[in-house]
């Protein structure tokens, strides 16, 4: 069976000055229909480039060298520009991480959503209209007829959030992709914003590809996880088992690093150094510089990705190593 | 709202009589009621006869509040033009309200044209440049924008009446004429020197604005719903962009009124832009004030409709 969501080999690249400078350099994951898959890593490693990869809407000047995006088994990199469009929003959606500006402002929010749907229905403004206030009453959006004609700058964030969930949900996509959907938010708004996303997704079934840096929200929706570091997916696993043990040593540290895992009165771990600028990263490992396990095979050709169990896998060196696993 | 027109009309009337003002102390640093005068009979003119004149015309009277508050030429001055009293000219005595109303549909007929062509133009072209933005397209469109922009207009009238007035015979080299059918020919090769001279600036600054917006949130919230290219530069960029469009244009409004100076005088248009340079150059006090009462007036009135169409166009602007 072809996951609802599969990205092989993604390579994506900027120009810097005469060179181009790769910023992703073969990215693989999958998501399943009814799945979600957290997309994790510090800020700068290539999370929402990799998300805005699957829609094919990397900003200019940048461009996908090479790689496949398959939804349902359709190659989305070599459909017809129309035909992407098509996908987009249908079949595709995306909910991006500052509600703030991600809607138009002078425009008001049921006609934002009215568009979205139009664009891939034919249906009339009212029987549109009528289906985007079904919709807000559904993603928790009080005086859900009224609310269609507010302006952005009259809601709250949290219900501009839930604007932006509305109107990736309209067409009842294959595939979401939330980057960030909460970090501009406040906790509280966080936790309603994230219980709403689960409760959507046990509903419709939609494969969920979650992009984030807080390891709390992973633990709160993720099924599987993908840690990604300077470009490349560096450990992949589910949820419990990453948790439970972490492998690659870019993935201890983050967790080590998180104040809810680590026992009360034990010093926070920190990871020493930071994370290279794209023009900068090594050749081989790219978290050389930085691993404690660091030796003498790092420093050569990339490492490949170990089986380690069920649905585990990390690539590193050291872990290719360690005998009898 | 009522509120606001109804204060920003207050200060407005504040901004005119200070305006007026203004014009009175300038004017009369310059030159004296004698000058007037002189200007008017001719250099040659017997003392006497200047007396007479003045006090034909009310000048006369001592200048300033101070040296008779009764009766001064400054109270007299803002109680004309308060009436709207336009009177006539000091020059050849020609009625100045009659005049205006002789020039301003020659000079409309030539800047209101080439105002609406040249602004549709530079919108079009404006965002053409920023849809193409970062490739040879946009970059041959900003080079052509400031070598437009960096010709002189005389060269443009000049070139434009050798060229399609004398050697292509387009249309005619200069004139005016009552009869619309004719007065179009005539009013072609000004109108479209008026739009090539300013279309380069426009497009430049509506790029940049178009080009600013496109880099915004909202337009890739809306590539992601799966809406096109052009549909997102106009249903989303051109929306987002009117405020600074509005301030430019509704601004430009209130100077079609007193024409284009150079344009008229090259191609003899009988409008309103020599008016105030001739009633400079002549010490025609009378004329001088009316044209800077009206465009005063224009002024303020284009800058409460800048703010009320910002409120149109905007709902986050509030008028308060």
């Amino acid at each position: 069976m072809s996951a609802a969501i599969e990205v092989e080999g993604l390579e994506v690249s900027f120009p810097d000055g005469r060179w181009r400078v790769s910023i992703l350099d073969g990215v693989d994951f999958r998501v399943e229909a009814g799945e979600v898959l957290a997309l994790v890593g510090e800020s700068g490693c290539g999370k929402s480039m990799t998300a805005l990869g699957c829609m094919r809407l990397i900003p200019k000047p940048g461009r996908i060298d090479r790689g496949r995006v398959l939804l349902d088994g359709r190659e989305l990199l070599e459909l017809p520009v129309p035909a992407m469009r098509q996908v987009r929003g249908a079949e595709i959606s995306m909910i991006f991480q500052e509600p703030m500006t991600s809607l138009s402002p002078v425009v008001t929010v049921g006609t934002q959503v009215v568009e979205a749907i139009r664009l891939h229905e034919k249906i009339s403004v009212s029987a549109a209209r009528k289906r985007v206030a079904d919709l807000f009453a559904r993603v928790g959006i009080p005086d859900p007829a009224e609310r269609l004609d507010a302006y952005p700058h009259q809601l709250s964030g949290g219900l501009k959030q839930r604007v932006m969930i509305a109107m990736a949900l309209c067409t009842q996509p294959r595939v979401l992709i939330a980057d960030e959907p909460t970090t501009a938010l406040d906790v509280t708004i966080q936790a309603q914003i994230l219980e709403l996303m689960r409760e959507l997704q046990r509903e419709t079934g939609t494969a969920i590809l979650l992009i984030t840096h807080d390891l709390g929200i992973v633990n709160e929706l993720a099924d599987r996880v993908a840690v990604m570091y300077a470009g490349r997916i560096v450990e992949e696993a589910t949820r419990h088992e990453l948790f439970r043990q972490p492998r690659h040593p870019y993935t201890q540290g983050l967790l080590r690093s998180m104040p809810a895992l680590v026992a009360p009165g034990e010093p926070l771990h920190e990871i020493a150094g930071t994370v290279p600028p794209p023009s900068d990263w090594p050749a081989g490992c790219r978290f050389v510089d930085r691993c404690p396990r660091a030796f003498d095979p790092c420093a050569g050709p990339a490492p490949d990705f170990q089986m380690l169990g069920r649905g585990h896998s990390a690539a590193c060196h050291a872990l290719a190593a360690e005998p009898g696993e | 709202m009522l509120a606001f027109v109804v204060r920003r009309l207050l200060f407005g009337v504040a901004v005119v009589l200070g305006v007026l003002g203004i014009l009175f102390v300038l004017f009369f640093q310059v030159a004296s009621p004698d000058d007037i005068a002189r200007r008017a009979l001719g250099e040659k003119a017997r003392p006497d006869s200047i007396e007479q004149w003045k006090a034909n015309h009310g000048y006369d009277r001592p200048l300033w509040p101070w040296q008779d508050f009764e009766d001064n030429l400054l109270f007299h001055h803002y109680s004309t033009m308060l009436s709207f009293d336009f009177g006539a000219s000091d020059v050849d005595g020609a009625p100045i309200s009659q005049r205006i109303r002789e020039g301003a549909g020659p000079s409309l007929a030539l800047t209101v044209p080439a105002f609406a062509f040249g602004l549709g133009l530079a919108v079009l072209l404006g965002l053409f440049v920023a849809f193409f933005r970062e490739t040879y397209i946009d970059t041959t469109g900003v080079f052509l924008c400031v070598l437009g922009m960096s010709v002189s207009i005389l060269l443009y009238i000049i070139a434009g009446q050798y060229l399609v007035g004398k050697m292509l015979r387009w249309f005619p080299i200069s004139g005016f004429d009552a009869d619309p059918a004719v007065l179009l020919r005539f009013l072609a090769l000004p109108v479209l020197i008026s739009v090539l001279s300013g279309v380069g600036s426009d497009v430049r600054f509506y790029r940049t604005v178009f080009v600013e917006e496109t880099g915004r949130d909202y337009v890739r919230t809306a590539r992601s719903k799966g809406a096109g290219e052009v549909r997102v530069m106009i249903r989303h960029v051109l929306r987002n962009s009117l405020i600074p469009i509005l301030t430019r244009v509704v601004l430009a409004i209130p100077f079609l009124f007193t024409g284009s100076l150079l344009l008229e005088s090259f191609f003899g248009i009988p409008g309103l832009g020599s008016l105030t340079i001739d009633a400079i150059s002549q010490n025609d006090f009378a004329t001088l004030r009316v044209m800077v009462f009206v465009l005063s007036m224009l002024f303020i009135i284009g800058q409460i409709a800048t703010d009320i169409s910002y409120a149109l166009v905007d709902p986050r602007v509030r008028l308060e």
